[in-house]
């Protein structure tokens, strides 16, 4: 696709990005926005969810137990989403979108609804992909946070510092994410 | 001050993300069926390059190992590594190329990221009966890492070797990987597109 960098400048950029953020201020992280968003919606339609709390190290607690743990640090997250790492995941958007304003790949309006490599194998259903994709955005997001990270913050960040968990967590994902990959996709490069 | 940096850096790892086309998940999908490895090898590059900068960046004392937050081993790293590899898979999309995706305008992007919320809701309501399982207790030295960081919270496995020694060893051979590993594997043969776009 035209605008992609090759591998060996993709990989330097992206190197560099992942470089750029432990330098300034700290290792890049993606997953744990998708809690503290569900608990700034949570918190909204329930606001006893998220309370203030001078005994907690953050200084907020929470009823739920997940955004009360490690002193409550997501929980002050949730109370106060102008935080850095909640704008950081905000503005990835931001990046993308002028990526394909200035000459990056651009799909097709195809493409925007299901890979070709799906379109090849099941159709141009658009139900079917949506379906799809929210069913792996479920599995990808639980297993993250079981993870304690993603594929950002594990494989990538993780690896960069030499974390024996980053390690265990590359060896997981691509453990059933190549053997799914293929069952579902088969190997073939084209039909025609 | 914080909230500029997350604006700019954030902006910048979206960009990269979508030039290196991680937020097609044409390319995802086709990384981990194992007919192009065009991400690995830019993965894998950017990983040894990284590390390599960021061991003699702290070696050097130009960056600070204060920056660095290792995240500890249990056995939900693996557990969850392998649940999230099952979406990965078959969406092809993680969770920041996920959202870098949404500024491509991609609508199956959309359905991902609801899932995702979906998803990450119902770990934070679980969370009690997995903590409960002992999933979450650490394992290997919990927050360690292979290189001598100088952090003493992060027990290095290597610790008896110089850190910048250790990761620049690893990260040269990540790189040496990245070149060496074919983009098309299997017999060598390159992809003919029959009108649709195979890069």
């Amino acid at each position: 696709m035209t605008g992609q960098l090759n591998w060996w400048r993709g990989g330097i950029a992206l190197g560099l990005a992942f470089l750029l953020a432990v330098w300034i201020v700290k290792p890049i992280g993606v997953s744990t926005q998708f809690v503290v968003a569900d608990g700034i919606v949570w918190d909204a339609l329930s606001p006893d969810l998220v309370v203030e709390d001078a005994e907690s190290a953050s200084g907020y607690t929470s009823s739920n137990a997940y955004l009360a743990k490690s002193g409550g640090k997501y929980a002050k997250s949730v109370a106060n989403p102008l935080n850095y790492s909640f704008v950081f995941v905000l503005a990835m958007v931001l990046g993308a979108w002028l990526s394909r304003t200035t000459g990056g790949p651009r799909p097709s309006a195809e493409d925007k609804i299901a890979p070709p490599v799906w379109r090849r194998r099941f159709g141009a259903s658009a139900a079917a992909r949506y379906t799809m994709a929210f069913l792996g955005g479920f599995a990808v997001l639980y297993g993250a946070r079981l993870a304690g990270g993603c594929t950002s913050g594990h494989m990538m960040s993780g690896i960069m510092q030499t974390s024996v968990s980053g390690y265990l967590f590359a060896l997981g994902a691509f453990a059933t994410g190549i053997p799914a990959a293929i069952l579902m996709y088969g190997r073939r490069r084209h039909t025609g | 001050m914080e909230l500029l940096l997350a604006l700019i850096l954030g902006t910048l790892f979206g960009f990269v993300l979508h030039r290196v086309g991680a937020s097609n998940p044409e390319n995802i999908i086709n990384m981990l069926r194992l007919t192009d490895l065009h991400l690995m090898k830019a993965i894998l590059f950017a990983v040894g390059l990284s590390s390599s900068v960021l061991f003699i960046g702290m070696g050097a004392g130009l960056i600070d190992p204060g920056h660095l937050s290792v995240k500890a081993s249990f056995g939900g790293v693996i557990a969850g590594g392998a649940i999230l590899g099952l979406g990965f898979g078959t969406a092809g999309y993680c969770p920041g190329t996920g959202v870098a995706a949404l500024g491509d305008g991609r609508r199956d992007a959309v359905a991902f990221l609801l899932g995702g919320f979906a998803g990450a809701f119902a770990f934070m309501l679980s969370y009690p009966a997995i903590k409960a399982s002992g999933l979450l207790g650490d394992i290997a030295g919990g927050k360690s890492t292979l290189a001598d960081t100088g952090v003493e919270a992060y027990p290095a496995l290597l610790g008896g070797l110089p850190g910048w020694l250790v990761a620049v060893g690893i990260g040269v051979a990540l790189m040496l990987v990245a070149w060496a590993i074919p983009r098309f594997p299997g017999n060598g043969s390159k992809p003919v597109s029959h009108g649709l776009p195979v890069h």
